[in-house]
């Protein structure tokens, strides 16, 4: 298993080793599973009150697919740990972080300055989306 | 025009260093070429056969004086003194050194410009009508939309990695200047039987290798709904738009394999959910943005008279000008393509030079149109001898718009690493063979549109006339399509036969002419002939 490099949690390390979207389906006692670019992440939504954890894989940066499942599940509630693996790059970071991923295991550890800078790069956002973060028109209009 | 709030400033700047670093870690060797790239297109910068290339986003084309005029410097410091004008409504530099680019962004955004998300897998620069604001038959002025959906495509973090680019078109009038349907999401804003303002989706058409004109997916989205609508469209892209193969990979595909009726029922469900997550700017915002784009201070009593005792100036107002909304005004077209020029080119001191016209005859405004000429949205009448003069002194008051010399051409092989065959050179004969006002006069408006290759950058699928240029054994081959018109009247051309050499091709358009020429009824177009007498009279013409 490849280290979490990163983690915006508070909560204990979570090791459980990830099963398959199909594996989980019919395994009722696994409390992690990781998701491929081609799994529907909505599949899930039913099973997210017992699982700790959900590993989204990008076998290439490239593959957006994953962001979506991100939101997906943060939109349905899931408060549970949501880990990049995979081909996980410094250039991805902050979107990713913003679509609802809080921990990050690249296959290729990162250098940690360009990744803090990445992290910290965007002080503001255009959209809303799953981070919580006010974005800009929220800003423009508070009362 | 829009104006940048200090949030604005902000994200393009962050752009700016984000971009300079990536180019440092790029220059350092902690990023291969291969994962540059990615990154770099995201930022319009391509690597083409001889240099980098920079496109330059000119969101919904709009641009004021200021920003014109740095475009112009830019191409004197960064370039060889010349810069391009896209069919996207952006302008691209051909001659650029990579260490070189972040200086250029810092450039720009110094005055409210970028290059973000001109290229790559993303959400492209939104293009809208060039006559916006200034044309009577708009319903509303397009660009507030265009603008709210630039905010929310901007660094999108769901949908930077598409499976393909997305290209977004807003109008708001049924004389469609924007080529709408035959884009990724084409919205027209409409008025509905309450008399309220919303907007109609058109999901699925484009041009390339597979054109298509997109259905309509949605009469009515309430403007409440805007974004989260196209964010649902978006979501369902990104879930299920095919990945196996980038020639299918575009959402006109999955709208085609899915079934338009399938594709809908799928963004209604996203977009239900969606609602509930409170995603839609407010109301509120769209107003902001609204008052940017209020009337300019037009004379009330402006005269709508014009001397036309000189024959050069009438017969470019007749043909480069268009009607404006008030009174004593007009829409005045320059068109980037001189006899025998290179379409869309224009060199630095034409570039500053139509900056400074906008300054002083149209209210600090420009437009950039798709068909690669530029405008000048707001000219008082009493003003367009002069500004005439002036652009035809610098070589550009050529009377063509929308004539057979007025020609849509991609880069081509002269400089595109994707094109099979060049496009330039036969716009150039093209355009030399009708060389004469008269002659394009005669034949009046003819579309005619050049593609070096499949991709249809060019878009000839959409000319009256359309040239596809292929790579036949190695040797460049030119085929021939008739009938493509954009518009509210949107059809593909057909291919009329086996293609052509460079000089074959030139003949064979000139035949189509002549054909029109011989076959016209009173105050038909050719397209107009065509669609009348069908492909078979120029076949034989043609071919015979």
């Amino acid at each position: 298993m490849v280290d979490v490099q990163f983690r915006f949690r508070e909560d204990e390390a979570v090791n459980d080793s990830a099963v398959t979207v199909d594996a989980f389906t019919e395994q009722t006692n696994a409390t992690a599973v990781r998701i491929e670019p081609g799994d529907d992440a909505r599949a899930l939504l039913p099973f997210l009150d017992r699982l700790r954890l959900i590993e989204v894989n990008f076998p290439a940066w490239t593959d957006g697919r994953g962001y979506s499942s991100a939101r997906v599940l943060r939109e349905a509630g899931f408060t549970g740990e949501i880990r990049a693996v995979g081909d996980v790059v410094i250039d991805m970071l902050s979107h990713l972080k913003r679509c609802g991923f809080d921990a990050f295991a690249p296959d290729k550890p990162l250098n940690p300055a360009d990744a803090q800078n990445a992290f910290d790069r965007w002080d503001n956002v255009y959209q809303a989306t799953a981070d919580g973060r006010q974005p800009i028109w929220a800003l423009r209009h508070q009362s | 025009m829009y104006k940048y709030d200090s949030y604005d400033q902000q994200m393009v700047d962050t752009r700016v260093a984000e971009f300079r670093d990536q180019v440092r870690r790029r220059l350092s060797g902690d990023l291969t070429e291969e994962q540059f790239r990615p990154l770099r297109l995201q930022n319009g910068l391509y690597l083409q056969l001889h240099a980098y290339m920079l496109r330059v986003a000119v969101p919904y084309g709009t641009l004021n004086s200021a920003q014109m005029k740095v475009l112009g410097d830019i191409a004197d410091k960064y370039d060889r003194g010349y810069g391009h004008f896209t069919t996207r409504q952006n302008i691209q530099y051909n001659w650029i050194k990579l260490e070189d680019t972040p200086d250029i962004l810092a450039d720009l955004a110094a005055v409210e410009m970028h290059a973000i998300q001109t290229s790559g897998n993303c959400i492209r620069n939104i293009s809208s009508d060039q006559y916006a604001g200034a044309a009577a038959d708009e319903i509303v002025d397009p660009r507030p939309y265009a603008e709210l959906l630039r905010q929310w495509s901007s660094f999108h973090p769901e949908f930077l990695t598409l499976p393909r680019k997305f290209k977004i078109a807003v109008i708001a009038s049924e004389t469609d200047r924007a080529a709408m349907r035959l884009h990724d999401i084409g919205i027209k804003m409409v008025k509905n039987a309450a008399g309220e303002i919303g907007a109609q989706f058109y999901v699925g058409g484009g041009m390339g290798r597979t054109p298509m004109i997109g259905p309509m997916i949605k009469e009515f989205v309430p403007l409440d709904h805007l974004i989260t609508y196209s964010e649902a469209c978006l979501r369902v892209y990104n879930r299920y738009g095919r990945r196996d193969n980038k020639y299918k990979a575009r959402i006109k595909i999955l709208v085609h394999e899915l079934g338009k009726d399938e594709y809908t029922r799928q963004v209604e469900e996203e977009l239900a959910h969606l609602l509930t997550m409170g995603i839609e700017p407010p109301i509120a915002e769209l107003e902001r943005i609204k008052q940017y784009f209020t009337d300019p201070a037009f004379e009330a009593d402006a005269s709508d008279d014009l001397d036309l005792s000189d024959p050069d100036f009438r017969l470019w107002v007749e043909r480069n000008t268009h009607a404006h909304k008030q009174a004593g005004y007009v829409i005045a077209n320059v068109s980037l393509k001189p006899v025998g020029g290179i379409p869309g080119d224009a060199t630095a001191d034409q570039i500053r030079l139509m900056a400074q016209l906008a300054k002083d005859y149209s209210f600090d405004e420009l437009r950039v149109t798709h068909a690669q000429n530029i405008v000048f949205p707001h000219v008082k009448k009493a003003d367009l001898y002069t500004l005439w003069k002036a652009l035809d002194e610098a070589g550009i008051g050529t009377a063509n718009l929308d004539t057979v010399g007025d020609i849509i051409a991609c880069p081509g092989l002269d400089y595109c690493s994707l094109a099979n065959a060049r496009s330039i050179p036969v716009a150039q004969k093209i355009s030399e063979r009708f060389g004469s006002s008269e002659k394009q006069a005669e034949i009046g408006e003819l579309k005619l549109k050049i593609s070096g290759c499949i991709n249809a950058c060019g878009h000839h699928h959409a000319g009256h006339i359309g040239i596809l240029g292929v790579d036949k054994k190695g040797v460049e081959n030119y085929q021939l399509l008739l009938g493509g018109c954009e518009g509210a009247d949107t059809s593909l051309g057909k291919i009329t036969g086996p293609g052509f050499d460079e000089n074959g091709i030139v003949d064979a358009v000139e035949k189509a002419t002549e054909v029109y020429l011989s076959n016209k009824q009173d105050g038909e177009r050719f397209l107009d002939t065509y669609r009348r007498i069908g492909m078979d009279p120029f076949k034989e013409a043609i071919y015979g």
